[in-house]
């Protein structure tokens, strides 16, 4: 895989990765009396296992000019497999914490492992790690094939992964520590901050190289919303995240903003990043997997312009429905609502245009789990955002807000839409990039189907129970006007609904180990196929770039 | 017509790059920017106070174990949240609060109205099991807070940087920081009186955790727990006056 790198790339990879291993190696020397040289030296660590394998292929013979003129997928065949270990490891942290809250003593008495410390290891894990490596890995295949163009280099696709991956593991490791803002959903520190700001910029610049090379005169739906996705969470991520540290050498900052004008920004940051992170980077795919997949064109080309820029204009507006009745001035909580409710039309546009689009393949959705994944994606994605605006609607909101109900919507967001749209896509991605008829068991992707579904089920089910409960208990009066329930009545009427959850849970852990473990066998396969025969080369035939990189 | 003008945007990258940006940036403008310069966003309270070095460093323990995972401090303006936990939050209460903390979810109870509500003993038998208080509770052990004793060297480079973000400290409170930290938790030190000239004379100064030998993590966390809700008067007297 090396060894398709440039002489040129592979001196620019040594660069950059020692540039990055100085850092580190710097950080660790200030800090040496903080817990960031612990992030130090593991920057360096990886930076240093970069730069063996760089130095293991450095005398490699240079690589064919033939590769530029085919697609470069190997970035995205790495940001699967990094992508499902994420998604395994985050997921399997969400469920030891699911059961925590039944048995909260499974802790080892261990600072480390104690629930607020492990809370946003699951919640990075699966939202950054599992979410964003999804996103990276197809959103380079996508705009490759849309653009019919090869991304125009070979480093900085690989700078923008293992960049991005290195921000993840820090950030993972960092909050059994105790580093973290605590900001929800942005937890790490200022200078993982600033790190993922310089890849992220990396990321649009190649984005946009690869979309003007291209040799199609309009740029696809799913590109819209990749190129969405990556400039708003640019935005977001960096007025978010303005803090003033205390010292170079140190972890701690102190957030540019407080209280409410915090809240607010907080808000409108933690409800874009579902909008931007968890929907508009997802929809990329959902617009470019699902009519491949199923052979069909997209159905409204119109919808999709209707959709997009809905999207794109009004969730920017619905964060304060997270503040409901709080000291947030009422006038920004009644935009919140308004906006809340009007994203209905634009999300359902969204889900109403991917379900007709299998209109006339719906004999393929029944015996092809692949794209039954995408179809139970596109109607979560409907479910959820409606519970989503019917949620912001203020009375709702007073039953429904600090309950379970909330985090079993956004579970079914994450665990229907987005989980399964990215499942979908890999396993119809997969055997493309690898060039074989199907993935390695069939069977496999039937059982994971069924195990995912009834996981999310069972998942959301028990805690749309448990929200509801606790709403109804905490307000419930009794005849003399006093509060019925004392708010310890309310936590042990969750116990069961916190078992059934982690069992769900616990399903849909089993089905995402059961993708890791198809994926892998499927490229075993693949590449003991492709060395018996150029069968492969013949299939590939048919997916090569119009243009080819430039010479280098 | 509006077809024709998309066309012609989706096939330049940069103007859909731009018209994204502007699109997008129209919700938080609107929404967030007013938010600094509307006065009555923040009441006006003279009798606010800024937290202790000691009782920062407790929020900043706070922070670390992730209990705003589970506890909200926001008082909502609905009948029960008031019965239940007392006077609404008022957006005065968190102005120094860098960030705020108001949560997001209830797994156990709102702890905005929880200064003084029981005793420092309680909470230090309560935060290092709480099973030994509430049978029932599922919040996890916090046994290390007790056994760590808490870092002060720092606590000057902290609150140099909460003035920066705009709490004001003045000088004499940043360079005694680490001394006053220790005092308030160690009443028959003779700096404690300077720690209440400096923060006033309702300061909390007394052994938090029951250990008077060394200031512990227990102590920051207890002292930044007793004084939740307790920075300003106002809420109160808001309340009184509305009844």
């Amino acid at each position: 895989m090396l060894a398709q790198l440039s002489f040129r790339e592979r001196n620019l990879a040594l660069c950059a990765a020692g540039l990055v291993m100085l850092v580190g190696l710097l950080v660790t020397a200030v800090g040496w009396q903080d817990l960031i040289a612990v992030h130090g030296v593991i920057a360096a660590l990886y930076t240093a296992g970069i730069i063996a394998l760089l130095l293991k292929h450095r005398k490699a013979p240079a690589p064919s000019p033939e590769r530029l003129k085919e697609y470069y997928d190997d970035p995205t065949k790495i940001g699967i497999l990094l992508c499902l270990v994420w998604g395994v490891f985050g997921m399997a942290v969400g469920d030891w914490i699911a059961w925590l809250m039944a048995y909260p003593d499974a802790t080892f008495d261990a600072a480390w492992a104690s629930f607020g410390r492990i809370r946003p290891v699951h919640t990075t894990g699966v939202i950054f790690g599992f979410g964003g490596n999804a996103l990276i890995a197809t959103s380079l295949h996508v705009v490759q094939r849309t653009s019919r163009a090869r991304l125009p280099d070979q480093f900085s696709p690989w700078f923008v992964l293992l960049g991005y991956n290195l921000f993840c593991l820090l950030a993972v490791i960092g909050y059994p520590l105790g580093i973290t803002q605590s900001k929800e959903y942005a937890e790490p520190e200022w200078y993982l901050d600033i790190w993922l700001v310089i890849v992220w910029v990396a990321y649009l610049v190649l984005y946009l190289r690869t979309l003007a090379r291209r040799q199609e005169p309009h740029i696809y739906v799913a590109n819209w919303y990749y190129l969405a996705f990556i400039l708003v969470v640019a935005v977001l991520h960096t007025v978010n995240n303005l803090a003033v540290p205390i010292a170079v050498g140190s972890t701690k900052s102190y957030s540019l903003f407080s209280g409410v004008q915090d809240a607010m920004t907080q808000w409108w940051y933690g409800h874009n990043a579902v909008a931007f992170f968890l929907t508009a980077g997802f929809l990329g795919m959902l617009y470019y997997y699902l009519p491949k997949c199923a052979g069909r064109p997209i159905y409204s080309y119109r919808m999709s312009i209707i959709s997009f820029w809905g999207i794109t204009f009004m969730y920017m507006w619905a964060g304060s429905h997270h503040l409901h009745y709080t000291a947030l001035p009422q006038w920004v909580q009644t935009l919140g609502v308004g906006f809340s409710v009007m994203l209905i039309v634009p999300s359902w546009g969204s889900a109403a245009n991917a379900l007709l689009t299998l209109n006339g393949a719906w004999h393929r959705v029944r015996d092809d789990a692949t794209l039954r994944f995408m179809m139970v994606a596109a109607v979560f994605y409907g479910l959820s955002t409606f519970e989503g605006s019917f949620m912001a609607i203020r009375p709702v909101n007073s039953l429904s807000h600090y309950t379970d109900w909330t985090v079993g919507h956004v579970h079914s967001g994450a665990l229907g839409w987005v989980a399964f749209i990215v499942f979908g896509s890999i396993y119809s991605l997969v055997p493309w990039l690898y060039k074989c008829k199907g993935m390695y068991s069939k069977y496999l992707v039937e059982i994971h189907f069924w195990l995912a579904l009834s996981g999310t089920l069972i998942y959301l089910i028990s805690l749309w129970n448990a929200g509801i409960t606790q709403g109804l208990m905490w307000r419930t009066y009794n005849e003399s006007g006093e509060l019925t329930y004392s708010f310890l009545d309310s936590m042990i009427a969750m116990k069961p609904y916190y078992i059934a959850r982690g069992i769900g849970g616990f399903l849909f852990l089993t089905g995402a180990c059961l993708a890791l473990l198809n994926v892998v066998m499927t490229i075993k396969q693949a590449s003991r196929e492709s060395s018996r025969s150029d069968a492969s080369t013949r299939a590939a035939a048919v997916d090569l770039p119009v243009a080819g990189a430039p010479q280098s | 017509m509006i077809i024709k003008t998309h066309y012609r945007i989706e096939k330049n990258s940069i103007a859909l790059v731009l018209a994204i940006i502007l699109v997008s940036g129209i919700g938080g403008l609107f929404e967030i920017a007013p938010l600094f310069s509307i006065d009555e966003t923040v009441e006006s309270a003279p009798d606010m106070r800024v937290y202790t070095p000691l009782e920062l460093a407790g929020r900043n323990i706070y922070m670390r174990e992730g209990c705003y995972a589970c506890h909200s401090q926001m008082v909502r303006t609905l009948k029960d949240d008031v019965d239940r936990y007392g006077p609404y939050s008022l957006a005065a209460e968190s102005q120094y609060d860098h960030p705020m903390l108001w949560g997001s979810k209830r797994t156990g109870p709102d702890l905005a109205r929880l200064g003084e509500k029981y005793s420092d003993h309680w909470h230090t038998m309560h935060l290092n099991n709480p099973r030994d208080v509430v049978p029932e509770s599922i919040m996890p052990a916090y046994r290390w807070l007790l056994r760590t004793p808490l870092d002060t060297q720092d606590l000057s480079l902290h609150l140099n940087a909460m003035r920066r973000v705009g709490v004001p400290y003045d000088d004499a409170m940043i360079s005694n920081a680490t001394q006053d930290a220790l005092a308030q938790a160690t009443p028959e030190l003779s700096t404690s009186k300077a720690l209440m000239e400096r923060y006033g004379e309702e300061t909390n100064v007394r052994v938090f955790d029951g250990k008077a030998d060394t200031v512990t993590e227990m102590d920051a966390l207890v002292a930044y727990l007793q004084i939740l809700g307790r920075l300003t008067a106002l809420p109160y007297q808001e309340s009184s006056s509305t009844q």
